[in-house]
């Protein structure tokens, strides 16, 4: 249980990793994510389920090295074993019948958000269209594995050195201003990104989805550490989200309550950084 | 034995013999538990003040009605291994309960002694003989035929882990799901270790793991596993002891800024991810000089006293006075004593935050006390104009919890009380035939005794339900 079955480099810092839980893979969908725990001092990380094979019992997750548990997760081979590894958490993405139409955004760390959700409307015979961005051609990856479900793939990176220069929502503008429209909108990354997805998507009035990464602790509703405002409401991402409507999320509310441990989380890592040889 | 009275030390039968506890000064720099024990001279001297009364009305106070004059007598005899097993015949967990039940409220409260001088300390009592047995005996178990059938336990918090007891003593396979990863619930990620090392919890759990109790952690009752997985995996009932673990907030103006934590987060980052150790443990927590916690029950008491040994100055915020807390008198003695200040009659209005999103103050308004209803209790209600602003670096809210809805989520047909709390029949058996409850996610947050009966009484109807369903397929 738990054991790292396949593992690969995607990108500088990016890993993908496939680990065998027959449990979470049977009951998975789009949309949810698990949250695991690397060491016996070890905190829990949410990371989102990139995609699952329900008959070999395999979750892929694929995360960016930003931390002590992501470097520490990233240190490990296959045939090593997480020791804590729940889910699946979250709602389920549900997309209505009637919707023909997708566009979906990944910014930074979006793709696995929206990878198992682009591959279940694909064979459903939805028309999608994917804009995918990075800083620079490096941080561009899974570029072929979703070329395989979509009609359109729109690359843009912030130094121009693949694809379009500049960033995703320059494309998404484009898109819009020159009258393509679409029945749904999903949005994932960065909470900047998402805040300037929305503000295009809202005048254009088409539904946007978007999908919160807040900080969490258990990842059941047992805390309310992933607390973020919707609408007038009160919500906790890990049971309530973490995919929320986009025209209702306080955005910089959310910004605000992710840096609160940015001071701590660098002692933490840089210790770990010295430990491990790195050092500064 | 005799000598012990009138002997060379005298007794004072009126009076507790005094307990020994770590000082105040000492003990709010560290987690290590404050209350050290009796000895087992103590102990003996202590049983001595019992009277043995025959019709014992100590027991009645005791919701699993612990033999208390008969483990006490046991005591006096230095048999303490014998005494240790006589709880044992009615609660599972004395280690446990000696610590945090409310006795003053239960047995102690009926104790006959208590009518002119003070009751006997039965609870340190139960959790000396606990405590002894822990350090100087093997627990033994001997297992009875298996009976063949299987129950599954939802939520390995007090309620679960009586139940499962009760149950593998009668012959059943059992299994505990539970969310975490760690074993316990509340005993485990609530209460801090200074009130509960968490050794005597682990102790406890690796006794029902002789017992031959299965646990299996990182399991999640509707999300990772439902019902139906139950029924496939051939398992003949269900306990749902999922608890109450539903944080409430205030919802006032501000909750969603910085340094604002639910007493749920704040005692989770301590007492189950060990935060007090970063980084040596990763998961960090933040506190700064002043803390206020809001709230006056045991959940607040412990809040504070955790936030004080990490440094704070801490300030209690309560709507009553502390005459009508309903913490535990000892925890709120502690509390005092470690440096804690109560604000009584004050009532949580607004946060103020500051640029970068952090809390700065509360505003809060005065309260005034009613005289007291038929019931007794006495309402507040705010004084007008009597707000005022209360500064501090970070605030902690404690004002209660609820039941947990993903259980309902999990099996939509289940029927609910109006709080959330799942409804169940005398037996505790819900609307789903087979299908069981009990502990705080039927009571709404109780106590640890409260629900290990209530484990004790669903496995006692969980025998007779399927009793009755053998002999109906015969
Ligand atoms: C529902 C959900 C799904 C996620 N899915 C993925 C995923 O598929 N792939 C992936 O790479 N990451 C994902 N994340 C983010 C991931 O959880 C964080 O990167 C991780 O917790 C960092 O842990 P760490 O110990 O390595 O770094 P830390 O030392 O904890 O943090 C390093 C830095 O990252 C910031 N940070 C910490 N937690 C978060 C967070 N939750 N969101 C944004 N920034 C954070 C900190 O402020 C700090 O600056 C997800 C987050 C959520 C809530
Ligand atoms: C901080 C604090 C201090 C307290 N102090 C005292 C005290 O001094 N004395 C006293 O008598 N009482 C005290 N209490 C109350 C007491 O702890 C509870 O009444 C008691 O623990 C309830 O037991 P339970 O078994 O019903 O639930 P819990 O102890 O809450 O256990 C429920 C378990 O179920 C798990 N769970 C929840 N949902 C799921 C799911 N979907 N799938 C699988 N598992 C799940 C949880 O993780 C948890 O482990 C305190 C409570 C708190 C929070
Ligand atoms: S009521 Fe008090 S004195 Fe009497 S048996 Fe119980 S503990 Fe002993
Ligand atoms: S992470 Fe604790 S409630 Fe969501």
């Amino acid at each position: 249980m738990n054991e790292i079955v396949i593992k690969q480099n995607l990108a500088p810092n990016v890993w993908l990793m496939g680990i065998y839980s027959p449990q979470v893979a049977k009951k998975a969908k789009p949309g949810q994510f698990v949250i695991l725990r690397v060491t016996e001092n070890g905190e829990r990380i949410p990371l989102t389920i990139a995609d699952f094979d329900n008959e070999k019992g395999i979750v892929y997750i694929i995360f960016q090295v930003v931390g002590k548990t992501t470097s520490l997760l990233s240190q490990l081979n296959p045939g090593d074993r997480i020791i804590d590894f729940v889910g699946p958490l979250g709602m389920p993405y549900e997309h209505s019948p009637e919707d023909k139409d997708y566009l979906f955004i990944a910014g930074g760390l979006g793709i696995p958000a929206i990878f198992s959700k682009v591959k279940m409307l694909h064979s459903e015979g939805k028309n999608i269209d994917i804009i995918i961005g990075g800083r620079s051609k490096e941080n561009i990856f899974f570029e072929d594995e979703l070329k395989k479900y979509c009609n359109n793939l729109y690359i843009s990176t912030n130094d121009g050195s693949y694809g379009k220069k500049g960033f995703v929502t320059d494309i998404l503008k484009e898109l819009l201003e020159s009258g393509r429209r679409y029945d749904e909108i999903f949005a994932v990354g960065p909470v900047p990104m998402m805040k300037a997805v929305v503000d295009i998507t809202k005048r254009f009035s088409i539904k946007t989805l978007v999908s919160l990464n807040p900080i969490m602790v258990d990842g059941t509703g047992m805390c309310g550490g992933c607390r973020v405002k919707i609408g007038n409401e009160v919500k906790f991402a890990c049971v309530d989200g973490p995919i929320f409507n986009g025209f209702e999320v306080d955005f910089d509310g959310l910004m605000k309550r992710n840096s609160y441990y940015q001071d701590v989380e660098n002692i933490s890592y840089k210790e770990h950084k010295c430990k491990i040889g790195l050092g500064e | 034995m005799q000598n012990w009275i009138g002997g060379v030390e005298k007794l004072d039968v009126l009076k507790r013999v005094p307990i020994k506890e770590q000082e105040p000064i000492e003990r709010i720099h560290n987690f290590d538990e404050v209350c050290l024990g009796y000895t087992p001279d103590e102990a003996a001297r202590e049983a001595q003040r019992c009277l043995e009364c025959k019709n014992a009305p100590c027991v009645k106070g005791c919701p699993v009605e612990v033999k208390i004059p008969e483990f006490i007598r046991l005591i006096k005899e230095k048999k303490f291994k014998e005494s240790y097993l006589k709880i044992l015949e009615t609660n599972l967990l004395p280690a446990i309960c000696g610590r945090v039940c409310p006795q003053e409220t239960q047995c102690e409260q009926n104790c006959v002694r208590g009518i002119k001088g003070e009751p006997i300390a039965i609870g340190k009592l139960e959790r000396f003989v606990a405590d002894w047995f822990r350090q100087n005996c093997e627990f033994e178990f001997s297992k009875p035929q298996p009976n063949g059938r299987k129950v599954a336990i939802i939520g390995s918090g007090p309620a679960g882990l009586s139940c499962a007891s009760s149950l593998a003593k009668m012959g059943y396979e059992v299994t505990i799901f539970e969310a975490f990863h760690k074993l316990g619930g509340v005993l485990y990620y609530g209460i801090p270790e200074f009130r509960l090392p968490k050794e005597v919890v682990e102790w406890e759990i690796e006794n029902l793991k002789k017992m031959g109790v299965e646990f299996r952690t990182n399991m999640i009752f509707g999300k990772t596993f439902d019902l139906e997985d139950l029924k496939q995996e051939g398992f003949d009932a269900v306990f749902i002891s999922s608890g109450a673990g539903l944080p409430n907030f205030l919802n006032i103006e501000g909750e969603l800024l910085n340094g604002i934590y639910s007493a749920n987060e704040f005692l989770t980052r301590i007492n189950l991810m060990k935060a007090y150790k970063f980084p040596e443990y990763d998961t960090p927590i933040k506190l700064g000089k002043k803390v206020g916690v809001i709230g006056g029950g045991n959940v607040a008491m412990d809040a504070a006293r955790v936030a004080r040994r990490l440094g704070s100055d801490v300030y209690i915020l309560y709507r009553r006075t502390e005459a009508e807390m309903p913490a535990r008198k000892e925890e709120i003695m502690h509390a005092k004593e470690e440096g804690i200040k109560i604000v009584e009659l004050v009532s949580p209005v607004r946060f103020i935050g500051d640029e970068s999103g952090h809390v700065r103050a509360l505003e809060l308004v005065k309260m005034k006390l009613s005289d007291p209803d038929s019931s007794g209790r006495r309402s507040v209600k705010p004084v007008d104009g009597s707000n005022f602003v209360f500064e501090a670096d970070n605030f902690i809210v404690a004002i209660g919890q609820s039941p947990n809805p993903l259980v309902k989520k999990a099996i939509p047909d289940l029927e609910l009380n109006p709080n959330g709390s799942i409804k169940v029949d005398e037996n505790l058996m819900t609307n789903i035939e087979g299908v069981f409850a009990g502990g705080d996610i039927v009571t709404g947050a109780a106590t640890v005794i409260l629900a290990m009966g209530m484990g004790k009484k669903a496995a006692e109807s969980i025998d007779r339900y399927l009793n009755a369903k053998k002999h109906e397929n015969l």
